[in-house]
């Protein structure tokens, strides 16, 4: 389940400040040439202005889940939420998983990798992010409670099998480190 | 068989994992240009009209649009099977058909500008239904085209191609039969197999004839020869695929986004990126063909098949590119599965106003068989003969054999699949759970299960050509020159395993070039079922070429003969003396070696699955989910586990099983709308609705290259969607003779409502 609440907060005013995968950016709304526009939506602020194109995006109307990143903990659809009114959030992108340091994957990234749980690719980082924002709140979910947290993620190749089993592996590693 | 391979069989992590994984692929629509504009599509809100009058001086006036273009500004290109369709006309012939183009700035500023094109439209009536559209005094979408009809065939498959199977003697055939059926079954749900990216292209025109294409297609190598022929033969095309984001078959038809992006191109001397939306992606790009046989069939006591007659009516929306390819795969596919002695079956090629069917996997096959299983079924209810022990007893065996694309007969010499059938009717407990027909296999109170199997086999694994190149490197590398494009099923590192493994190196030690045709030697695609056997083929023989190479030049060096040697890790050495040996750094810092590989085309195997489905319907709601699925191939040999394993798992998606429980496009015929453009309306399964998955894969050494492999990834959507029908109407104890099995439909079915 995801949600597109958001803050209140200086919406109106003329900039945003924002830090996404541990950089703050600060943001001028308007029409003018270099600023983002208000109608931007925040996919297209990765994508297009900071060239964040690991969001990917399909429906591009918040039915899809390709284009989910973390906002302040909580999986949300990218192409649904207006850049204008992220200011004060912490968002996390694909990009933002790897170890700014060691450049390690994150071992979610590596199970999906050992489990081949892609085919395309394409809805990937979304399915990656919403696990990612699971597994914060909840350390050991069960089967069902990682299916139902993907429900709103298409994969129309049908990697569904293998993802779940990445995310599994993932979670009994967690397991055996801390029995 | 051989199972000292090093690597061939290994689950080994795909190439572009870590790209994949990380979000660092780029799509077509992550590439970044300068100077960049955005292409977008005027579309006709009518399903049928002539262009009275376009008026676009308001919209040319926008700052930031450098061009709209009517069929007025643009040349007589055309695609089309025949080759009839102009990229933009003065007739639009379904809700949705292009009426202008417009490159600017900004999508905003082209999509501004949409709003301000004036076309003057005189409305046409419009037809729908295939039958309908046969009739005399049916709206007409074409003149050339009499009644609605397409020319039968497909040149590029010759001058026989396959539409009609004529065969034996069809009133013999009937007089034989312990039990003959007839009725009528449609699958005319017309998915849309939907990959999550949006078709796309992004061209560079450069004047006087030239043009280059990043485009989104597995085969980006076939969209270079199919804008050659639409471009008149007057432009040099060059094209580059990228990842893509699925496919499915359905981007091997992209040439009209292309042709429009490149006409943009053209007009503004500039790059032009044109994207669909997801909603112009589920209303205007292709969609699978709808399917309606109508069929007498004659059944032995036995088991066998006596005799096939009927007609299948296939509607193909407003035009055709690859219809009559499907339809005459089809037609062998049918073959393939019935081993018939007497034939009577004609098809014809419908178009309507809806948009356009195009490629799919199952290609043809699946279509046909929505529509001819169920009617076999009837033949075998009335001899309560088991669909499971039918399937198997009429599938090709080795000796047997089926007219195929091309209208000639060849004789199979593959794999009995048997086997595989058997123990997947083991795995899914058939014996247990079959009751009979029209039987629930299990009830409980309101809730009813059924059980249904399908079949399909397809002899276009080894269709058409390849060609590879595969250089050898000093420093002990090799790459891979091979123009296919990822599209998910991982074929990319599979051919750089196949190089591995014939010249001995570690994976990691090959390359693959991108798919460019500039660089690269001709390739049809990863498309039918060609990938492992036809494209493997190719690379493997490159390799070997390769490798010959290097042994006749390290031969002189070795004093020996090149027959005599052998190489691993990049060291050449003497058979049976391995101190005698040469790092291939040796060839000189100053070379490389090129070796060529080429498949030539070969009809005389096929691959097979045979699917079984388990369902249960809730008979008070008409709701129905799918429980089980038990898929049975054999492969000869697996190449990647993992991915075949995907690729068996695809059966749900993309216009699969779940064609036959909910996917559908529905369009409005009061105005030729799509309803449900959407990924909203439009359904499809989410993770939290999985059936149990068991794919039983059995590996009998395939007469096929040198890895006895032969490709099926393809063919695993075609045998489910009359497995569902089957088990839906076991389970409510009526037949349903069209998909999908909706709530409505089932109510309907059993009376629940009226």
């Amino acid at each position: 389940m995801k949600t597109n609440s958001i803050k209140s907060g200086k919406q109106n005013s003329g900039s945003v400040n924002i830090t996404i995968n541990g950089r703050e950016y600060c943001f001028r709304i308007g029409n003018n040439f270099g600023e983002i526009k208000p109608s931007s939506t925040l996919a297209h602020t990765l994508r297009e202005t900071l060239a964040l194109t690991g969001t990917k995006i399909s429906c591009d109307r918040g039915a899809c889940g390709t284009c989910s990143v973390i906002m302040d903990g909580n999986p949300v659809l990218s192409c649904s939420i207006l850049t204008a009114e992220c200011d004060g959030s912490n968002i996390l992108t694909i990009e933002g998983l790897i170890d700014p340091d060691t450049g390690a994957l994150d071992p979610l990234q590596q199970a999906f990798i050992d489990h081949n749980a892609f085919q395309c690719g394409f809805c990937t980082p979304g399915i990656i992010m919403t696990v990612k924002a699971l597994l914060n709140k909840n350390k050991n979910p069960d089967e069902n409670e990682v299916m139902e947290a993907l429900s709103g993620n298409f994969c129309r190749c049908i990697s569904h099998y293998h993802v779940i089993r990445a995310v599994m592996s993932v979670i009994d590693d967690t397991k055996e480190q801390n029995e | 068989m051989n199972n000292s391979y090093k690597i061939i069989g290994k689950p080994l992590p795909r190439k572009d994992g870590k790209e994949i994984v990380t979000g660092a692929v780029n799509f077509l629509n992550d590439l970044k240009f300068g100077n960049l504009l955005f292409g977008k599509v005027l579309r006709s809100p009518f399903p049928h009209a002539n262009i009275k009058n376009i008026d676009k001086t308001e919209a040319e006036k926008i700052p930031g649009v450098h061009a709209v273009l009517t069929w007025k500004d643009v040349p007589d290109w055309k695609g089309g099977t025949p080759r009839h369709v102009r990229v933009l006309d003065k007739k639009v012939r379904y809700a949705g058909d292009a009426a202008a183009l417009i490159a600017a700035e900004s999508e905003d500023i082209a999509e501004e500008a949409a709003e301000h094109i004036h076309v003057e439209y005189e409305e046409l009536p419009a037809v729908y239904d295939v039958e309908e559209a046969l009739k005399p005094g049916a709206p007409q979408l074409y003149d050339e085209f009499p009644s609605n009809i397409l020319t039968p065939g497909t040149p590029i498959f010759g001058p026989e191609c396959l539409y009609n199977i004529n065969k034996g003697d069809i009133q013999k055939g009937f007089e034989e039969a312990d039990y003959t059926a007839e009725g009528t079954f449609g699958y005319e749900n017309i998915p849309n197999p939907v990959p999550p990216e949006p078709p796309g292209a992004i061209a560079l025109w450069e004047d006087p004839d030239k043009v280059t294409l990043w485009v989104s297609n597995q085969a980006p190598y076939m969209d270079k020869i199919t804008l050659f022929h639409v471009f008149n033969r007057e432009v040099e095309v060059r094209t580059i695929g990228n990842p893509c984001g699925g496919s499915f078959g359905t981007k091997v038809v992209s040439w009209q986004i292309q042709a429009y992006a490149t006409l943009l191109s053209r007009a503004t001397g500039r790059p032009v990126k044109l994207i669909y939306s997801k909603e112009e992606h589920l209303s205007s790009f292709t969609l699978r063909p709808g399917s309606r046989m109508h069929a007498r069939i004659g059944l032995k006591k036995d088991g066998s098949i006596s005799a096939i007659s009927g007609r299948w009516l296939v509607n193909t929306g407003y035009y055709s590119m690859t219809t009559q390819a499907q339809v005459a795969v089809g037609c062998g596919e049918i073959m393939i599965m019935s081993q018939c002695l007497n034939w009577d079956l004609k098809s014809t090629v419908v178009c309507t106003n809806r948009n356009a069917s195009g490629c799919v996997r199952g290609f043809g096959g699946q279509e046909l068989k929505s529509a001819f299983i169920p009617l076999l079924s009837l033949a075998m209810q009335q001899g309560g003969l088991d669909p499971f022990y039918v399937l198997k007893k009429n599938f090709v065996k080795p000796g047997q054999g089926y007219f195929w694309r091309d209208g000639k007969w060849y004789t199979y010499r593959g794999i009995n699949f048997s086997n595989a059938m058997d123990k997947g009717a083991e795995v899914f407990g058939w014996k247990e759970k079959w009751k009979g027909w029209m039987k629930p296999s299990a009830e409980s109170g309101p809730l009813k299960r059924g059980i249904g199997v399908g079949i399909h086999g397809n002899a276009d694994i080894g269709e058409d050509s390849s060609e590879a190149y595969v250089k050898l490197l000093p420093d002990g590398t090799a790459t891979l020159y091979l123009c296919v494009a990822e599209h998910g099923t991982g074929q990319r590192s599979n051919y750089i395993k196949m190089v591995a493994e014939v010249l001995n190196l570690p994976y990691e030690k090959v390359n693959i070039t991108p798919p460019d045709s500039l660089i690269n030697p001709f390739e049809f695609g990863p498309v039918g079922s060609r990938g492992t056997y036809a494209i493997g083929g190719a690379a493997i023989n490159a390799a070997e070429d390769a490798k010959m190479k290097l042994f006749e030049l390290f031969a002189k060096k070795l004093n020996t003969s090149p027959q005599n040697l052998a190489t691993e890790n990049g060291i050449v050495f003497v058979r049976g003396n391995t101190q005698k040996k040469l790092k291939w750094n040796k060839m000189g810092g100053d070379r490389t070696i090129i070796g060529y590989g080429r498949f030539e085309e070969d009809f005389t195997l096929s691959n097979c699955v045979m699917s079984f489905v388990e369902v249960e319907v809730d008979t008070e709601t008409g709701k129905t989910d799918l429980i089980r699925v038990v898929n049975a191939t054999d492969v000869g040999k697996i190449i990647d586990p993992p991915g075949l394993e995907g690729q068996l798992n695809g059966c749900l998606g993309s216009g699969g099983i779940d064609s036959a429980l909910f996917e559908e496009t529905v369009i409005d015929i009061k105005n030729g709308n799509m309803l449900n453009s959407n990924m909203t309306d439009y359904r499809w399964r989410t993770f939290s609705e999985l059936p149990a998955m068991d794919n039983v894969i059995f590996e009998t050494p395939a007469p096929s290259h040198q890895f006895h492999a032969i490709g099926v990834g393809e063919i695993s959507t075609a045998p489910g969607p009359p497995a569902v029908l089957m088990a839906v109407s076991n389970a409510i104890g009526k037949w349903i003779h069209s998909y999908p099995v909706n709530p409505e439909k089932i109510l309907r079915t059993i009376g629940m409502i009226h």
